[in-house]
């Protein structure tokens, strides 16, 4: 009796395994079906031979976010890079957006099961996604030489670099109507103050100053991310101190002034702040009903997709600070193109990860898909018919008036923020309490994180 | 056929509902109290004690939590009782359109939950949403249904009630049925009137089936989540955060440990109210 009772569980437990190994699989198992496909003779294509290019066909695949805008640039880059490169074939998987892109990467990686090639952030989500153990190390590949320093931090993990940019940079700042600017005389704020003012007059004209779209949470962020250009202006140490637990948002005013700002839009906002959607806001802004919106720059393709024709009514400038002489811009970096360590085809996914580093690969994208800021590859320019939106951010670039947002600089950026921004936006916080209550935020993403001295 | 055969025979019948048991539920149930002691990044993990309950009783959040959790279940729940009851004899009268009825009320319950968010979280826009948009049409200037932090987990709520009320009813109408007619005729030789035919004969008798809709109504709202979560996501700020919610946004932020924690906790939290609910409710039960 014991003897068949232990086959039955052995049955099962096979059947269950079973299952479970065919969830997994997929991705991996399809490159070598695709090799064993006839390969098309070398001399067929036009390209000049390379060392890595293989003999036969490969098939590599390619998992980026499935936004309209990351489709179409991945198809782009895709077909561009198999005119160079026949023999290597470029599959295309999405997957979604935001936090539960975040952990559709996270799983993936922890059950071995992840595409040769993924588009993902840079910065902090990237350093939560054990890269030593998970991402090939590009430190020594030529094609870093081609990456503007600036980026190379973001991508970097203990003095190793794992990514190569994979888009254009944007920044976080503030969408305004130009023709309302022109209608009321107003002009483009150096400060602060001169920002509330302009506020004040749009609001007596009857418009509303300030564009709130707080019913997609992670917009209510904006003015508080936007604002590390100012903060680092008067801290330079702050990014460094702050990870390593020597500096607290609360007790450093500087950064207390983030907050500060956000709590002094209340009243500002369309009555609706709180039930209108991020596309809504883009139409406020694009219509003039709203008149500034604090956003990042990577709005631009889906106003140039809706409103084509409002474009030239829309403006940018950086977030500015208490002090005229020294506005400056915080910036956002590209997103990167990881290869997975375990992969099969590193050699072929090493290549691809070289053409979209490339000027080539830069180009290739914006054929589809505007960039929302200068590259940060050597010699990649913007377009010619680049909006003039864009062209606003090119003097702080010119200027070096840049800084990135601190999730390029710091491992740590706490989960709950866009909720506690949300409550100081609406006026049910302040400043100062929502900082402190950050404070902890972060503390307990650092200690999940394990990260020293916390 | 020998005992023996018989016990064997009935025996490897259990064996795969048993396997997949212990497969499905009793493993990760002692997995997650494993887990929710350790910091876990899905790919490995670091063994921290009790670190991860500490750090979840002191999310900010957490108090509001608890109180809204309990709120909700108990507004839901009182209300399906209520409407469940009376919408449950009205349609056990005697009407022409009662089967059309009956599947009007239930109607709502086989929709999708996530649907129905988005639909009545359109429907509360307070500027541009059709329940708005009608009281302005009689002169009412509407509240912020979702926005207002007062109101929005009642709004909430409320539509809970709208979604859940057909299944109470259903409950309802079975018990109602269920009732032998005798009482009714004792009760026209006693010259009642509909107003006793309600409070002794029908409120009493089914109780049984009230004792069900409240048990169901309450462990579903103390864990319910995916309402809240596509209507406020637990907002504004942290207005209408529910355990379930904090626990959802742990996750997301990648803190699965503690996410975890979080679930051990919710378990803890709603064996330790349902259990005495519901042996209170079933000592209550009284025989037809």
């Amino acid at each position: 009796m014991p003897k068949s009772k232990a086959f039955g569980l052995l049955l099962a437990t096979t059947l269950i395994a079973g299952l479970l190994a065919a969830c997994g699989g997929g991705g991996s198992n399809a490159p070598e079906t695709n090799a064993s496909a006839s390969a098309p003779p070398a001399s067929a294509s036009g390209s000049e031979p390379r060392e890595s290019e293989p003999a036969k066909s490969v098939t590599i695949s390619l998992l980026t976010d499935n936004t309209q805008d990351a489709v179409n640039s991945a198809k782009a880059l895709i077909e561009a890079f198999h005119a160079k490169h026949p023999n290597i074939t470029v599959e295309h998987e999405t997957r979604p957006q935001g936090s539960e892109g975040d952990n559709f990467v996270k799983t993936r990686l922890a059950t071995g099961d992840m595409n040769d090639v993924f588009f993902y952030n840079s910065g902090s989500l990237m350093q939560a996604l054990n890269p030593e153990q998970n991402l090939l190390d590009l430190t020594n590949e030529p094609f870093q030489a081609n990456v503007v320093d600036v980026f190379k931090p973001t991508v970097t993990f203990n003095g190793n670099i794992y990514g190569a940019p994979a888009g254009s940079t944007m920044g976080g700042g503030w969408f305004y109507n130009k023709k309302v600017y022109a209608d009321l005389g107003l002009s483009v704020p150096k400060t602060w103050d001169e920002l509330m003012a302009n506020n004040d007059r749009i609001k007596a004209a009857g418009l509303t100053p300030i564009i709130g779209s707080y019913k997609e949470t992670w917009t209510s962020q904006l003015i508080v991310l936007a604002d590390y250009y100012n903060v680092q202006a008067q801290e330079p140490n702050f990014a460094a101190d702050y990870t390593a637990n020597k500096a607290k948002y609360a007790t450093t005013p500087a950064a207390l002034r983030s907050f500060e700002k956000l709590e002094q839009t209340v009243g500002y906002m369309n009555k609706d702040f709180l039930a209108t959607t991020y596309d809504a806001g883009l139409k406020m802004l694009a219509e003039g009903k709203g008149v500034h919106y604090p956003m990042l720059t990577f709005a631009i393709p889906a106003l140039l997709q809706n409103f084509p024709d409002q474009m030239d009514n829309i403006g940018f400038f950086a977030q500015p600070g208490d002090n005229a002489d020294r506005n400056g811009l915080t910036v956002w970096m590209p997103g990167a193109a990881y290869i997975y360590k375990n992969g099969a085809h590193i050699e072929e996914a090493k290549t691809f990860v070289e053409f979209v580093a490339s000027v080539e690969g830069m180009a290739a994208m914006a054929t589809v898909s505007k960039p929302s800021g200068p590259y940060v590859i050597k010699g990649a320019e913007l377009p010619e018919d680049t909006p003039q939106v864009v062209k606003d951010m090119i003097p702080y670039f010119d200027g070096n008036l840049t800084a990135p947002a601190l999730e390029f600089v710091s491992p740590i950026k706490g989960p709950s923020l866009e909720q506690i921004t949300v409550e100081v936006g609406s006026g049910q916080r302040s400043a100062k309490d929502a900082a402190e209550m950050y404070d902890k935020d972060v503390e307990k993403q650092a200690q999940q994180l394990g990260l020293e001295g916390w | 056929m020998s005992k023996v055969i018989r016990r064997t025979y009935s025996n490897y019948f259990l064996l795969p509902a048993a396997v997949i048991y212990v497969a499905i539920f009793i493993l990760p149930t002692v997995m997650s109290f494993f887990f929710s002691m350790t910091r876990w990044t899905l790919a490995d993990w670091e063994f921290i004690g009790f670190q991860n309950f500490a750090t979840f009783f002191q999310e900010p959040s957490l108090s509001i939590g608890f109180r809204n959790t309990f709120v909700y279940a108990l507004v839901a729940c009182t209300l399906k009782v209520v409407l469940g009851l009376l919408l449950g004899v009205f349609l056990t009268a005697k009407i022409k359109t009662k089967a059309y009825l009956r599947s009007v009320v239930f109607f709502p319950t086989l929709v999708s939950t996530i649907a129905v968010g988005i639909a009545f979280s359109m429907m509360m826009h307070p500027t541009e949403g059709m329940l708005n948009t009608s009281l302005a049409a009689i002169g009412i200037t509407g509240p912020d249904w979702l926005g207002d932090t007062r109101i929005a987990l009642l709004s909430v709520a409320l539509v809970d009630v709208w979604k859940g009320v057909g299944f109470a009813t259903v409950i309802y109408i079975a018990g109602i049925m269920s009732i032998p007619s005798d009482y009714y005729e004792a009760l026209q030789i006693d010259g009642g009137n509909a107003f006793d035919k309600f409070w002794r004969i029908i409120v009493p008798l089914s109780r049984p089936a009230t004792n069900t809709v409240i048990i169901l109504a309450f462990i579903g709202g103390l864990r319910s989540f995916d309402l809240i979560w596509t209507m406020t996501k637990g907002g504004p700020g942290f207005a209408t955060d529910l355990i379930a919610s904090i626990i959802y946004k742990q996750y997301q932020a990648g803190f699965y440990g503690l996410a975890t924690a979080g679930n051990v906790i919710l378990f803890l939290f709603v064996t330790v109210l349902a259990y005495p609910l519901s042996a209170y409710l079933n000592r209550k039960e009284v025989d037809l």
